[in-house]
Formats: C-alpha cells, structure tokens, sequence
C-alpha cells in the first residue's frame, strides 16, 4: 500500500509543476476548423517561454510551465481547460478566443488570475477601473476600427463625406464588436456604414458578396476568423474588388488568409500590433537554443510568420508582466496576486524592447490601474502575393480616443452596474 | 427591367450554382446510405482528407513528416518534386479506393447486422480519425489548391447580360466547372447502377441484402465499391470546394451545407440530392435577397434547414426518398 502511495506521489510530483514554478497555461488550438490559425500562435507563445527558459533559466531564475490544455476553439472546453488547470497554480490565461474570454471574466476575477487578451476579448476590459485581473493591451477591437477609418481618411484627403465603407463581418460576438464604433465614427465622417454579417464558418459568402458588387462601397472593412477570412478575400478577388480599398482586422491579416486566393490577394491590407517576419535579434537566440536545440512547439514552418509573432508577442508582454512583479515584491516564485499588480504596472519601453531583441516590434505600453487598454495602436500591412510577404504600409496610427474612450466608459459602466462592481482606482 | 429584378435573378442564378456544390457533397451521403442504409457522418471528412492527399501529392509533401521529424529528429519536409495535377488527382482517387478497403476490412467487417445506429456511430469515430490522420499525415497548415479550374467572374456571361438586359451578371467561372462536373457525375453514376453489372449489384445490396447475398452477390466486394465512389465523390467535392478557399480542416464543416440538401431531395436518390440542391441554393440566396436585409442578413444556414423542414412537412421522406411503410 505503502509502495502505491509512494509511485502515485511520484507520478503526480513529475506530472504537475514543481510547486516553485511560474505556471502559464496556454489554452491552445491544435484541432477543429480554427487549428490553423491556433497552431502557429500557440507555438509562438510556447518557443518564446522556451526560449527563456533555456537561455536565462527562466524569469528571474523561476523556470516557466507553459502546460498546454486543447480547447479546439470551443468555449465549453475552454472554460474545462481553465478549471483543470487552474489549481497548478496558474498566474495568467491567454485563451485567444473572444467567446472563452466573456466565460472567463467573471471567473479569473472571482479566483484573483489575470486574463491577458491582446487584441481581443471584451473590449471594454480597457477600463481597470471595472475589469480589476483583465488586460487587453496594446490594442482592442475599437481601436482596430478607428485606425482603419483614420488610414483611409488619409488616402481620401481627410474627408468620408459620401462615402460607403462595408463592413464584412463574423457573425459572432467577436464581429459585432466594431459595429457600435463604426456607427459613431460614420456620424462623425459623414460616411455610409454597410453592415455584412457572415454565420460561421463562412465557407459560401456568394450572397454577401453579390450586394458588394451592387452596391459599390468604396472601402470594405473585414472582421473575419479562420475559413472566412480566406474566402472573403477569394470572393473580392472574383468580384475583382480593389484589394488596396480592402482591409482586414488582425485576425483577418495572416498568411494563412491571403494564401489560397494567391496572386488575386496581392494589395490587400490588414492591421498589426506588431511586427512581423523574422529580421529581430531575438531570433538569433530562438534559433540557437529552442529551434537548433530541438525543442521547438512546431514543425519550423510558423517562426517569423503573423500569428507566431503574435504567439511571441503575448509571451513576451506576460513575462515582462512577471519580470515586473519579481521586481516589485522582490522575490522570483511570484503569486497570481503580484503578477496581476505586475500586469498594472507594466512599464515597456522602447529600450527594453531593444533589450529583448524586439527594437520597433511594438509599441511601448505604460499600464495604470484605470488603463488596462494601451496605447491603441497599430500598422497597416499590405501583401506581396509575389513576394509572400506583409510589407509596413504605414507608420503607427492612434485610435480615435475622443470616440473610443466613451464608448469604453458607457459599456463598462453597464457591466458594472449588471455586476454590481465597485470603481477602483478613485 | 427594375434593377430590383435583375439583382434578384442574379441572386437566383448564383443560388443553383451554390446549389451544385452542396450537391456534390449531398452525392456521396446518398450513394452509401442508398447501398448499406449508413448515414455517413465521416462524408465531410472525406472530402477534406481527399482534398489534403491531393495537396500533399501535387506539392510533393512527404507523407507524415511531422512525426518523423519528431521522433528522429531530422529536417524532412517534400521530396523536391511536384506532381501535374491530372496525375494527383489519380494517386488521390486510388488512396481513396484504398481508405474503402481499410474502413470495410477494419470497420464495417465487423459491424454486419449491427442496427443502424451502431454504424452510424461508427462513421462518427471514422471522422475523428481521419481527421487526425489528416492533420498527422499532412499537416495543419492551409493549402492552395490549383488544379487549373479558373475563378472569377465569367467575362463572357457579364458582357453578354450587359448588352441584353443593362446588368452584367456575376457568374463564378468555379461554379460553371462545378456545375458541368457535376452533370458529368450524376451522368455516370446513373449509367453505372442502370447498365454495369456492379452497378446492378449495387441496386440489389440496396433493395435487400439478404437477397443480395443469396444470389451470390458480396457484400464486402459491394461496400468497398460504394465506399469506393463515395470516396471519389468527396474527392472531387474537396477539389471543388477547396480551390475556393483553400484546402483547411473547416473544409469538413461543408456536410452542414449537405444536410438540407439530403432533408428535401432525399436520402436514397441521386437526382434528388441534385434538385434539393438547386432548391436549397436557389432558395436561401433568394431569402436572403429580399428578407435579409430586413432581418439583419446571415439567413443562409437557417433558412436552408427552414426550407427543408418545410418540404418533409408534406413529403417526409424528401422530394425523391423512398416511402418506407413498415408494419408489425
């Protein structure tokens, strides 16, 4: 009986993380219909931890678990992942998944965990005044459509008025999003706004793409995910709508998107938070000690592409996150509580992105107890179909604060008040 | 003519197209549920993974080359050669004849006289796995898929219906391969039940296999032939469908597109999976023209499912199904 006790113990002491360990879970998609969008970001997210785990021992001298949990894009096993593997002693989540995060929220902020969502999740979560363990910076789905709109009024000599601009979107909560923003912002700039929706996957688009053809709009505006992004842009290349009037969210501007339509997709333009391709220093360190060293998450296809870089950047914003805690408490073994007050007081510089092999991959973020939301901003990128490759086509845009930070406050407000949430940070 | 009603008859025109693809994949449900009574659940997956090794042998991809990398630690990836497309499509059709002869040895064998719903659940785990042999063998990454099918606008009809009407139409030149392909298939598949011994079989198995076996037909000869064909069927159904947006895992969701089709035109018959797809396609694509807007659009995938259950309100085995009348 002894013996069993003493191999079960064994068994559970390698099975789960030493007690001493970081714990950052990574809540994965390897499978289902959205797998090819998950795969190359959750291999960013695992390579970079690797990274500094073989290269500097981890952070602060603490090595990094990053236990993955499968969720196959599907809130229900999302939310599974995060209950089996919370009790490990997980300091953040970083689902990717709008639907999984709205799940997540009322439960990370019950058990004290941060909830990290780059560029997606609940948008309001900008505000730390209500939203106390959820981050969503550099940048959220408003910002997103502002930044856009702010693009092409640059190329229409500053002015909208009489104008169309389509909105494609997914027919979920995530593409509903922008709506509310592109409402305001077509009150402001005097364009007409086309509302698009597509249901999921969006395998057939005919009939969406019809009333493009019909109606003409002079910009067309894509919030898509997965399957839908690639046959939108195949459907505007059919319809040989202009690509360089056609841009996509980040979550319609990777590889995988533009790829099957081919030569067709070449000009199409999308936003980014980040950089992308592998020309920063920083690959020189994952190629020595995980991609050479064989321990890299994927198959070596993904390294430098935008949703590996995007993997690379929550890892890298996460582990500044605790690098911050480390420093503030002053010990390495941080808990959940600290690293969310890490989160909070997050403080990266362009300096210390040159210093993490990143020099002008992103921009600095200076985190406050009220703003969870960042900067807000981001790059346009257009495709070189013959050169397969995002080129910058634009210098880094700011969000139209005067129109998002009110709709922030409005919708956060209604969340707390649904919620009964004190404000903090008074 | 109002502009109203040239929009609307393109709407519709693109709606029998769109018709013809969900047929392609309602085909292969109807030829194995019409010989063994299997509701294939795996038929998406079918299409996905016939699409995949069509990929994989054009490019040159080497086959399981993840794994083997994984496990020996080398860099291998393609062979260094591509294949022309004809070619694959062969190799493709003949990895599909072979997936009939592994799922009736390994599968179906075992699970003779099981009630319906025990093979049903069976095609259920058949579709996991394939689906997780896919991803192993070739990868999860998205794959362009060109096998010469152009795309785009129909120059020809968009001059010719500007001229006539003041309204160039938009037809797909993906949709009209699609839709000749398809006439082609249904052409054959009826010559073949109609005319060849096999498929004469065939129609036997269908109508009773007790019957079947007692004149000395096989059963295990039978499957692995209907197998066969479905697995062609899904082949040129994962072709059609993955030159439009790629050859990616979403591609098995398009057996959503399917049922309808199967709802209205009927689970046994193959013209009925072509006239349920033309109403299916025509129909949602004209909802959505005239209500869609009113409502807020994305009316396609309901509406569809709507319009069939209409349908099996006054016919409920489906415009062309059997009428099954059992008594005790």
């Amino acid at each position: 009986m002894n013996k069993t006790l003493t191999a079960l113990a064994l068994v559970l002491a390698t099975a789960t993380p030493a007690l001493a360990d970081l714990v950052v879970p990574s809540l994965s998609y390897r499978t289902g219909p959205y797998a090819p969008n998950g795969i190359p970001y959750a291999d960013g997210f695992a390579d970079y931890f690797t990274m500094l785990n073989e290269r500097d021992g981890g952070i602060g001298g603490e090595i990094v678990q990053v236990p993955e949990c499968e969720t196959a894009y599907n809130t229900e096993k999302g939310v599974e992942c995060y209950e089996s593997t919370k009790g490990s002693g997980a300091l953040v989540y970083n689902p990717l998944s709008t639907g999984i995060t709205y799940q997540l929220i009322p439960k990370v902020t019950a058990d004290g965990i941060t909830l990290y969502t780059p560029g997606y999740g609940r948008t309001s979560a900008a505000n730390g005044k209500v939203f106390a363990n959820v981050f969503n910076y550099p940048a959220n789905y408003w910002d997103g459509a502002s930044i856009i709109i702010k693009d092409i009024l640059g190329h229409e000599g500053g002015s909208l008025e009489g104008k169309k601009i389509a909105l494609v979107y997914h027919n979920s909560a995530y593409g509903k999003e922008p709506i509310r923003t592109l409402q305001e912002l077509a009150k402001k700039d005097g364009f007409e706004l086309i509302e698009i929706p597509v249901d999921h996957p969006g395998q057939e688009q005919k009939s969406q793409w019809l009333q493009i053809r019909r109606d003409k709009p002079d910009y067309v505006i894509m919030y898509g995910w997965g399957v839908m992004n690639a046959v939108a842009i195949q459907e505007a290349v059919n319809i040989k709508y202009p690509m360089d009037h056609f841009y996509g969210i980040w979550w319609s501007g990777s590889e995988n998107d533009v790829t099957p339509a081919g030569e067709g997709a070449n000009g199409y333009k999308s936003i980014s938070f980040h950089g992308t391709g592998s020309d920063y220093p920083v690959y020189a360190d994952l190629k020595k000690y995980v991609y050479d060293a064989g321990k890299a998450a994927g198959d070596g296809t993904n390294p430098g592409n935008v949703l590996y870089s995007r993997g690379m950047y929550a890892a890298m914003i996460i582990s500044e996150a605790i690098r911050t805690a480390q420093a503030a408490t002053g010990h390495a073994a941080v808990n959940a509580a600290e690293v969310r007050d890490g989160f909070e007081s997050l403080d990266l510089t362009e300096a210390r992105l040159t210093e993490l092999g990143l020099p002008g991959f992103a921009q600095p973020i200076k985190a406050t107890c009220a703003d969870h939301g960042g900067p807000g901003t981001a790059m346009i990128f257009q495709w070189d179909a013959a050169a397969k490759k995002w080129n910058a086509a634009s210098d880094w845009i700011s969000a139209d604060a005067d129109v998002i930070d009110p709709l922030i406050a409005e919708d956060s407000a209604a969340f707390a008040a649904e919620n009964k949430i004190a404000e903090r940070c008074n | 003519m109002p502009d109203q009603v040239l929009y609307a008859m393109e709407a519709g025109l693109n709606g029998l197209m769109a018709g013809v693809m969900y047929a392609l994949v309602a085909l292969g449900f109807v030829l194995i549920f019409k010989a063994s009574g299997i509701f294939n659940y795996a038929q998406g997956v079918l299409a996905l993974f016939a699409a995949l090794t069509l990929v994989g042998f054009q490019d040159g991809q080497i086959p399981f080359a993840h794994l083997i990398n994984a496990i020996f630690g080398t860099e291998l990836h393609n062979f260094g050669w591509t294949l022309p497309a004809f070619v694959a499509i062969v190799l493709a059709a003949a990895v599909m004849v072979l997936l009939a002869m592994v799922i009736e040895r390994y599968v179906l064998k075992h699970l003779v006289n099981q009630p319906p719903i025990i093979l049903f659940m069976a095609t259920i785990g058949m579709a996991y796995f394939l689906e997780g042999l896919g991803d192993i063998m070739w990868g999860a990454d998205i794959k362009k898929l060109d096998v010469g099918i152009p795309q785009g606008i129909n120059d020809t009809i968009e001059s010719v219906t500007d001229s006539l009407l003041g309204y160039g139409f938009f037809i797909d030149n993906l949709d009209i391969v699609a839709s000749v392909v398809a006439a082609l298939l249904v052409i054959s598949l009826t010559l073949f039940s109609q005319y060849s011994k096999q498929g004469r079989a065939l129609r036997a198995v269908a109508d009773d296999h007790q019957a079947a076996l007692s004149v000395g037909i096989s059963l295990r000869f039978i499957w692995v032939l209907v197998w066969s064909i479905a697995g062609f069927v899904a082949l040129v159904a994962g072709i059609m469908w993955g030159s439009k947006s790629g050859v990616q895992f979403s591609l098995s969701l398009i057996a959503l597109k399917a049922l309808p089709v199967l709802m209205l035109g009927g689970f046994t018959s193959i013209p009925g999976a072509i006239v349920g797809g033309l109403i299916i396609g025509m129909g949602e694509k004209l909802f959505e023209f005239f209500v869609g807007p009113m409502i807020g659009g994305a009316t396609e995938n309901w509406f569809a499912y709507v319009l069939a259950l209409l349908f099996l309100v006054f016919r409920p085995q489906g415009l062309f199904g059997e009428r099954i009348i059992e008594r005790v």
